[in-house]
């Protein structure tokens, strides 16, 4: 039992945190959002590559890290204060991930150095309208056809899909197993209708007509294998959500100390007081299921993660529903306002809250396996 | 980071569990892992066994005869006897009062008072709340006046649990009317066969004798029975508060008991099948499944925090709050599970051995008892409101 970071892992805190401090203030973050034409900064991007935060789901044997998930947690964590747009989750984390999990010696060598550098940008396009409460189904197609497949489908909400160079694209082949494939962004047939979500991250509805990839693009992949890049993500954004909930917490302590009604502080009031003591319960409880889903999430088990990560889900969405709806509750008129960071750290919260799986679809997992 | 047990403490797992199987009394398991009642002897049998052992004072440091364990060794331990069917400690003597003796009491208190504790030979009772003074408990009014070698005690206390078999209380004394409030008050130890001390039960909700009031007409206490400072008694209560609500999460409890809800679970049917496979009821387990193992990592957060520290700190409200919340939540779904027969009261049929007709299912018996028994849970040992007043001035600084 071991609570404690190593001096390497404190340093990647350390350094992501110095990057958010530096260069994504509230005010920076505002102008990328309101004025980049692909919803987040190419400079922050390589400024992230530069520090080498991207290659840490990267073996060392291809160029990378070959960090844990307790190192991808703590980049999160920082992350999710500053609230980055910036495709992380997509091609640093899930990506990556998937590429190194499936992929053969020359998938490998011709993505993983190209992501880790941060010159080329992948997204994982698994989601689809169906697979929301049942993760496994999808119902994109993958024909065999000579020296290749066909692939036929629709992809929901693709996070960063439009900046991407390359799309991870799950499809159901012809045998009954999904297989993971890598279709570059402008392949002939793939249509894409950016968008943007609650929380400003950019993302894109995909469809995909007969779009023919070579053999050469399918990933060794399975079920089990995806459910680990997925449980992955998971992970990642429970931690992403820890980082977002700790800010939320000092926001509202600090108006609460500032704001003054009835000639007093607000935060004089118990009423409000217990609320906010009632934000510090659920956040230290997520906290520490982030910890559980991220030493779990690459557990060889897939019974013992499947079920620690849906407890992780449901806690941390439990978590982000109270402190998102309090926060914003607690600084009044102000907390709806487009103004404050509140509003924006709740609405990341509220989309954390609904990827990779509601807490309902997680509690109900986790039910299930009971009996 | 990592959220696994060292060997070490694995080894010392098994070494408890395996102690624990062999010498815990069958009757007194029976007793513990059905519900039934449980009386006085069973818990001094269970601590004159540990103690024999070496493990009377888990908590203890070995100068005073305790075991010198580990916090997180101290943890595995109570989740160990609580799986297996042990009693809990009584924590008056063991937990509350020896703490602050072995940090604030003279070497002859340490001396008279504290190997009694360990072998139970003395029973102890917590003289705290007052009619007049519970969550604001420095407003106690309970009066010492000192008199040449001895005072001379006069008040009421009340909720005193089990005081009807204790032979010494701790007791918090009003030794300076002038005083801020907090600053006028002692801790001293009262003799509960003092001339003056009258114990009169207070019957709980579920029809059982727990708590007392404690009444105290001109009793006499020597000086020697003072313990540390007059009238700096409030630092020493807030020390015993401390190491009260280290433990207060209940986590091995928690999980004995959910373990009796899966299975009562399994066993009750609804359309046919088991509860635990109706989608509403079963969801409702895996909430409480949850937030257990949520606290079970925040409670091993803490103690960690704490072994670098080496004080309980305010972190220990969340753990009271979360686990009481959790304790009371499985109780609530445990008279689900029973239906109809989660409304019997009937201690008589508690009691171990007992022959008259059933009511329902034997395993029944003490759910609906139980719910109402652990309403204490929120309010004992500085209510969850009180916590949380405590988070948000000591963690939130309001």
């Amino acid at each position: 039992m071991d609570f404690s970071f190593t001096e390497e892992q404190q340093m990647l805190l350390d350094t992501t945190r110095r990057f958010v401090a530096r260069d994504y203030s509230f005010e920076a973050r505002r102008k990328i959002r309101e004025t980049s034409p692909e919803g987040f900064s190419r400079e922050a991007w390589k400024a992230l590559a530069d520090i080498g935060l991207l290659s840490i789901n990267v073996p060392e044997a291809d160029g990378g890290l070959g960090g844990s998930p307790v190192d991808t947690m703590l980049v999160m964590n920082a992350i999710g204060e500053g609230l980055l747009l910036e495709p992380y989750l997509s091609s640093a984390v899930l990506s990556s991930k998937a590429i190194a999990l499936m992929g053969n010696e020359a998938q490998r060598s011709a993505f993983l150095p190209a992501l880790a550098a941060g010159e080329k940008i992948a997204a994982f396009a698994h989601d689809e309208h169906a697979s929301r409460f049942d993760r496994m189904a999808i119902g994109t197609r993958a024909s065999p056809v000579g020296s290749g497949y066909v692939i036929t489908g629709h992809k929901s909400a693709v996070v960063h899909a439009a900046s991407a160079d390359l799309l991870l694209v799950t499809a159901r082949i012809e045998s009954g197993a999904i297989g993971v494939f890598l279709v570059p962004r402008d392949t002939s047939g793939l249509r894409l209708v950016p968008f943007k979500t609650v929380d400003a991250v950019p993302a894109g509805e995909v469809w995909l007509d007969q779009v023919f990839v070579p053999a050469t693009a399918l990933l060794d992949g399975n079920e089990a294998k995806i459910a680990e890049v997925l449980d992955t993500g998971i992970a990642a954004i429970c931690a992403e959500a820890v980082g977002a909930l700790d800010k939320l917490l000092a926001a509202t302590v600090e108006y609460a100390r500032n704001r003054k009604q009835f000639g007093q502080p607000i935060g004089k009031f118990q009423a409000l007081q217990h609320r906010m003591a009632d934000m510090v319960l659920h956040i230290e409880q997520a906290r520490s299921m982030s910890y559980l889903a991220a030493v779990r999430c690459n557990d060889p088990d897939p019974a013992l993660r499947g079920t620690a990560l849906s407890a992780a889900k449901v806690v941390v969405g439990q978590a982000c529903r109270f402190v998102g709806q309090q926060a914003v509750q607690l600084h009044g008129g102000m907390g709806v306002t487009d103004e404050l960071d509140v509003s924006h750290h709740f609405k990341r919260l509220m989309a954390i809250e609904l990827q990779f799986g509601s807490t309902d679809t997680h509690l109900e997992a986790y039910a299930a396996q009971l009996a | 980071m990592d959220l696994n047990f060292t060997a070490e403490e694995q080894a010392f797992r098994q070494e408890v569990r395996d102690f624990v199987a062999g010498a815990l009394p069958p009757d007194i398991r029976h007793k513990v892992l059905n519900g039934l009642i449980l009386e006085r002897d069973d818990y001094v049998r269970w601590q004159r066994i540990l103690h024999a052992k070496g493990w009377g004072g888990p908590a203890w440091k070995k100068d005073f005869g305790g075991t010198g364990w580990s916090t997180v060794q101290q943890y595995i331990f109570e989740e160990e006897c609580a799986a297996a069917g042990a009693p809990r400690a009584i924590p008056f003597g063991l937990k509350m009062v020896a703490p602050v003796l072995m940090q604030y009491g003279s070497p002859k208190q340490q001396d008279r008072f504290l190997p009694r504790i360990l072998a139970a030979q003395e029973w102890w009772c917590q003289g705290y709340s007052e009619p007049g003074a519970g969550s604001d408990l420095a407003s106690l009014k309970t009066r010492a006046v000192r008199d040449g070698d001895r005072y001379i005690v006069n008040g009421q206390k009340t909720w005193t649990t089990q005081a009807q078999y204790a032979d010494w209380m701790f007791c918090l004394v009003r030794t300076d009317p002038e005083a801020k409030p907090q600053r006028g008050i002692s801790f001293m130890l009262i003799d509960m066969r003092s001339p003056g001390v009258t114990v009169r039960p207070i019957i709980t909700m579920d029809g059982a004798h727990e708590v007392n009031e404690v009444w105290l007409e001109n009793v006499e206490v020597p000086v020697e029975h003072l313990v540390g400072e007059e009238n700096a008694g409030w630092t020493y209560a807030k020390f015993l508060l401390g190491h009260e609500r280290t433990n207060i999460a209940g986590i091995g409890i928690a999980k004995r008991e959910l373990a009796r809800l899966k299975r009562l679970a399994t066993i009750e049917t609804k359309n046919g099948k088991p509860l635990i496979r109706d989608p509403l009821f079963s969801s409702r387990i895996a909430q409480v499944e949850i937030d257990l193992t949520a606290l079970e990592i925040t409670n091993l957060r803490v103690l960690a925090a704490e072994a670098e520290r080496r004080a309980p700190g305010p972190e220990a409200s969340i753990l009271k709050i979360k686990g009481t919340e959790i304790q009371q939540a499985i109780t609530e779904l445990l008279v689900q599970v029973a239906g109809p027969y989660g409304l019997q009261l009937r201690r008589e049929a508690m009691a171990a051995g007992y022959q008259g007709d059933p009511v329902g299912p034997f395993y029944t018996v003490p759910l609906g008892p139980n719910y109402l028994n652990m309403r204490k849970l929120s309010i004992y040992g500085g209510s969850n409101e009180i916590q949380k007043n405590i988070i948000s001035q000591m963690i939130l600084g309001l």
